[in-house]
């Protein structure tokens, strides 16, 4: 084995490297080290997220294939890099809080891991490797749902996740088993692609397809593998809602995506385009249709990312190169504006401890900057012009049209008529804070300094990355030049 | 030529728009008014500069062999829709363009200058200032634009202007609702406009002026014998584009908003609504002149819709009380008179006239000397206003002892509107009169006895405010001449037009660019004295002193003065037909449309929406057994419609 293979997986050494050194250090340091702990690493991840920015993707394919860095796949890392920053700075303040203060290492170390399982998910060319980055991305989030281990809604959500996520990888596991019987023997994309679309059409293949689609569907709550999002995303502390509501979203997509265009792109017609058709719809309503009641703001966020979802699923049903470009500037933008909305949340419960939308009545008369980054958030979200969900949501409909298809069109239609209704309790959530005369019940306080600094990265975000044409160009130029999709795309 | 120059003259007001605008607020009056007359005293050096460049510097580009040349100065892509509807933006000159550049910078310095004495304390002076200027770099980006839809765009510029300008005083609702109805009436006038644009650019396939006006044969073959409704095409065209003109030129019966505009600050009243965007109309006219040309049937119509309204507004000017309104009549009156000379003038030379385009360069010089007395006429009328608090004359009378220098340039101006010589309006009306003979003596004839009717109200105006009988409140309130800043362009534009008509304006500005000499006619100038003396006479005899003839007049034919006062009931019955018909039968059924259709569904949308919400909640249970079934159910639920549906 050539052990220079390793040296392609610069994004993975980086995070691996990061993990290690956080790791050592949390271990062997005193007390007086372990305060600079949160500051060390978020210095330090700041540092490897610019290094997988500038650093040239190797673009091969290595370990006989198995593992792919291209553009494409560093474009995403860069993208869910920049995310996990913001988390960072965004729960610098709660990780010092006295009840998780002691084992605020394990945070970090737990995050890096996950990261790192979302990285091999995203490289993945082989089910083997797919699967392994898919359990390191699931079960430490487990871990990490239960942080708040003196809070039962803590433990209700992690236990929650924990039982589907195994039941979700089992029910993954009989697909990819039925997968293999088509492919020829092997668990590669590329030789799945080759014997996938060969011989009569059996029902087995589409169980096998269904059982696939649920299994990453539920790391991306795709309706009706979405029930444990709410009452997880509720429990869960806040920093980690955040996390999962984007960043585990985000990969997952990409990986689904190269999953169902690059393995599954023969039958597309023939099995999964009805399937996910079907389910990209019931995604998008279901999500809105239980968004419109919620009153808790962190189970309002959850059913909003269900939604949100959908709508970038639909970049999976045009199934072309523009699609993922428009794809991966949606998750980018996504980021940012989820995380704005979840930086707001979480320094006001940190504050005050509030949750609830009714308690948001009148906040811009005592918090006018939060009330605003909280508009804007929700704005994005919602898809109003010139913010950047504008766009990304724009992007994402006109790749899906430019595939010419009556179905396409109306499923478009839907999504818009959906847009509609999105926009409805989003703005609940701007009328509660702006126009409600109600004596507001939060109480004006300050918010720390990296807080802010997270919450202005996201605002920063919102407002440049719709009208800054050169973000979205990134994207393009990442999927034209990445190798894996060469091939696929004919671009 | 360079295009500094040019771009200068459009950057400079609309920079100062974007200045006293944003930041007047900081500003104080004195600043701002400081600022405003100096940006508009550059422009208008600047303008001149331009001009007499145009006119006297010989250059190839502007004059071959004794003719005067269009000339873009540039013409620039700014609007590439398709291949075929682009639209430029650039600066024509040619002389009419030129001669309108020194119209509207003299007329708008003039007002920048007065109107800093007229309009001194009042609150919203940075931003009257700011309008001022938006309507000026408005009103000179549509003379010099090269293409018709350039024009169009200015065209709603100074509509909007305008609309500010009149609204002023927007605490006043009789301000509102005139504002309001200025900018509907003309709006409405200006989408006849807009289907001319496209229907005309539709057949010749391009909005350029030049090339419309250069081959307009060549646009009537375009059009391939098109017709619609018995007319043709293109006479449909030229008389939709004139519609917009008259809009926004008050020609019957769009006239009803001009009036109204009148209770915006009186130097607006001289700037826009009587020197320079009224007259934007004959400006149309005279643009596309060559295309009215080789459709006889819509010149008809505009000398048609000119004679009537001239005629209109000089009947109805004679019973107005409100000094502004019967100068507002005036100029509608006066307008027409435009209109006419330009209908009455054609291309084809014809034997015994002496020059076949007279009417248009008639109507243009007209245009040019009734820009500066009728400006001078509504300063004076402000600067009553401004002594006396008040805008009707049954409050002033005797006033000459009073306002010396007011009544002196007031009289020049009533001179030269009425025709006297050697004031100004004397060439130009003479010209215009010999032009109309020379279509049909009609014509001629009618228009003369409006130039008589002219010469009446106007001094009828003059003796009821500076003679008639002395008002009480003197007294108490003794009126005085207004602040130098306000007599300043009194005087200069007196000066003007006493001179203005000796100008050999037949040698800068003709149909043809052919210079022509002008030489006045014998008889028609006689004959229009002797009309304009004897009406002088007969306001002399009616109005000098206090006496009961003119009510004697008036109780000779009561209806038909109540009427004329009433100015024939024109505003009813637009009254009638918005509010009467439009409202209670179009708009009603449309409200109840909106309310009971469109609205309902929406409701209906909403509510269904809200139910599935609550009908689907049971999903979300809260038990991990219920999550896992569901979960297995939908894979499975999924795997086997496809298996079904497909295979």
């Amino acid at each position: 084995m050539d052990y220079s293979q390793f040296g392609s997986m610069i994004p993975e050494l980086i995070v691996l490297g990061i993990f290690m050194l956080v790791f050592l250090f949390d271990t062997f340091s005193n007390e007086s080290g372990k305060r600079i702990l949160t500051p060390l690493t978020t210095i330090l991840f700041g540092l490897g997220t610019v290094a997988i920015w500038l650093l040239p993707a190797s673009g091969e394919e290595v370990f006989g294939g198995m593992y792919i860095n291209d553009t494409a796949t560093n474009a995403i890392k860069a993208i869910l890099n920049i995310g996990v920053f913001i988390v960072f700075l965004q729960s610098a303040k709660w990780v010092e809080s006295d009840e998780v203060a002691i084992r605020k290492g394990e945070f970090y170390e737990l995050i890096l891991v996950t990261l790192f399982g979302m990285y091999l998910m995203v490289s993945a060319r082989h089910f083997l490797l797919f699967v392994i980055g898919l359990e390191s991305a699931s079960l430490p989030l487990a871990a990490l749902v239960a942080f708040n281990k003196r809070h039962y809604e803590s433990h209700e959500a992690a236990i929650k996740y924990i039982m589907t996520a195994v039941f979700s990888s089992a029910i993954l596991l009989v697909g990819l088993s039925f997968v293999y019987a088509f492919s020829g023997g092997s668990l590669y994309f590329s030789d799945i692609a080759l014997f996938i679309g060969q011989g009569e059409m059996s029902g087995l293949l589409i169980v096998a397809l269904a059982f696939v689609i649920a299994g990453i569907g539920f790391k991306l709550s795709l309706v009706p593998f979405h029930l444990w999002t709410a009452d997880v995303y509720q429990g869960a502390p806040t920093a980690i809602t955040s996390y999962l509501s984007v960043i585990s979203k985000g990969a997952a997509a990409f990986a689904f995506f190269v999953i169902f265009v690059q393995c599954f792109g023969a039958v597309y017609s023939a099995a999964w385009e009805w399937m996910m058709y079907a389910v990209i719809i019931a995604t998008i309503t279901v999500g809105n249709l239980f968004a419109i009641r919620q009153k808790n703001m962190k189970r309002f966020m959850a059913f909003s990312s269900i939604s949100q979802a959908g709508y970038i699923m639909l970049a999976v049903m045009a199934a072309s190169g523009l699609s993922l470009a428009s794809m991966i500037f949606y998750i980018f933008v996504y980021i940012v504006s989820n995380l704005g909305a979840f930086a707001v949340i979480s320094t006001i419960e940190e504050n005050t401890g509030k949750v609830g939308m009714d308690d948001y009545n009148g906040l811009h008369k005592t918090n006018p900057w939060l009330s605003f980054a909280m508009t804007l958030a929700m704005f994005s979200l919602a898809g109003i012009p010139p913010f950047a969900g504008f766009f990304s949501k724009i992007l994402i409909f006109t790749s899906v049209t430019a595939s010419n298809s009556w179905a396409l069109y109306m499923l478009v239609l839907i999504a818009l008529i959906n847009t509609i209704i999105s926009l409805y309790y989003y703005l609940l959530v701007v009328k509660a804070m702006w126009i409600s005369s109600e004596e507001p019940k939060i109480g004006a306080f300050k918010t720390a300094t990296c807080q802010r600094a997270g919450l202005w990265l996201c605002v920063a975000g919102i407002v440049f990355f719709g009208l800054v044409s050169g973000i979205y160009q990134y994207c393009y130029d990442a999927v034209q030049n990445s190798l894996g999709f060469l091939t696929f795309f004919n671009l | 030529m360079d295009i500094t120059l040019p771009i200068l003259i459009l950057a400079i007001p609309i920079t100062m728009f974007l200045i006293l605008g944003i930041g007047g607020v900081k500003m104080s009056h004195k600043m701002a008014g400081i600022l405003g007359i100096l940006g508009m005293g550059t422009t208008a050096t600047l303008a001149y500069i331009v001009a007499f460049t145009y006119f006297f510097s010989g250059d190839a580009n502007f004059i071959i062999d004794g003719v005067r040349q269009q000339y873009q100065v540039f013409d620039v892509t700014w609007l590439a829709f398709t291949e075929r509807l682009v639209v430029n933006l650039g600066f024509l000159l040619d002389p009419i363009s030129a001669m309108m550049l020194v119209v509207i910078t003299t007329i708008s310095f003039m007002v920048h200058l007065y109107s800093w004495g007229y309009m001194e304390g009042e609150p919203g002076f940075q931003r009257y200032y700011a309008f001022l200027s938006l309507f000026t770099f408005s009103m000179l980006g549509l003379v010099v634009a090269t293409n018709i839809f350039q024009m169009y765009i200015f065209w709603e510029l100074v509509g909007v202007s305008s609309y500010l300008l009149i609204g002023f005083f927007y605490k006043l609702p009789s301000a509102v609702s005139a504002s309001k109805k200025a900018f509907i009436v003309t709006r409405f006038a200006d989408l006849g406009f807009l289907i001319g644009i496209l229907v005309l650019s539709f057949y010749s396939d391009t909005f350029n002026f030049m090339q419309l006006t250069a081959n307009p044969g060549g646009v009537l073959q375009s059009f391939g014998g098109a017709t619609f409704m018995g007319a043709s095409a293109l006479t449909w065209a030229m008389v939709l584009i004139f519609t917009g003109g008259m809009g926004k030129s008050a020609m019957m019966p769009l006239h009803i908003w001009l009036p109204d505009a009148m209770e915006g600050p009186t130097p607006v009243s001289a700037l826009i609504h009587a020197a320079t965007m009224v007259v934007a109309g004959v400006y149309l006219v005279a643009r596309m002149f060559p295309l009215y040309c080789v459709v006889d049937a819509s010149l008809t119509f505009v000398t048609v819709v000119g004679a009537i309204t001239a005629f209109y507004a000089a009947v109805v000017a004679c019973t107005q009380i409100d000094i502004k309104r019967v100068l507002a009549f005036s100029t509608i009156s006066q307008i027409a008179f435009m209109m006419v000379s330009l209908g009455c003038a054609y291309d084809l030379p014809v034997e015994g006239v002496h020059y076949s385009g007279l009417g248009y360069m008639a109507g243009m010089f007209h245009l040019f000397t009734h820009a500066m007395f009728k400006a001078l006429l509504f300063l004076g009328a402000g600067a009553l206003i401004h002594a006396v608090h008040s805008n009707n004359y049954t409050e002033m009378g005797g006033l000459r002892k009073y306002m010396p220098i007011t009544h002196w340039t007031f009289l020049i101006g009533c001179l030269a509107i009425a025709g006297i010589f050697p004031f100004a309006g004397f060439f130009s009306k003479d010209e215009m009169i010999a032009a109309m003979f020379s279509r049909h003596w009609f014509w001629g004839a009618w228009m003369t006895m409006v130039a008589g009717l002219t010469a009446f109200y106007m001094f009828r105006l003059y003796y009821m405010i500076f003679w008639w009988e002395e008002n009480p409140h003197y007294k108490e309130h003794k009126p005085h001449d207004a602040p130098w800043q306000m007599s300043l362009p009194l005087l200069f534009l007196a000066a003007v037009s006493c001179v203005a008509g000796f100008i050999p304006f037949g040698e800068f500005v003709t149909f043809d660019g052919v210079p022509y000499h002008i030489h006045i006619e014998g008889s028609v100038a006689a004959t229009s004295l002797t009309v304009a003396i004897a009406a002088i006479a007969l306001a002399t005899v009616m109005y000098r002193k206090k006496n009961d003839l003119p009510t004697r007049v008036k109780n000779m034919c009561p209806g038909l003065w109540t009427a004329a006062h009433h100015r024939f009931y024109w505003d009813e019955l637009y009254m009638f037909i918005t509010h009467k018909i439009i409202f209670n039968i179009i708009c009603k059924s449309i409200a109840w449309f909106d309310r009971h259709v469109i609205d309902a569904t929406m409701d209906a949308f909403a509510k269904i929406t809200q139910k599935t919400s609550y009908a689907i909640r049971g999903m979300q249970s809260g038990e991990i057994q219920t999550y896992v079934i569901w979960y297995f159910a939908g894979a499975v639920v999924l795997a086997a419609i496809t298996w079904l549906c497909l295979i």
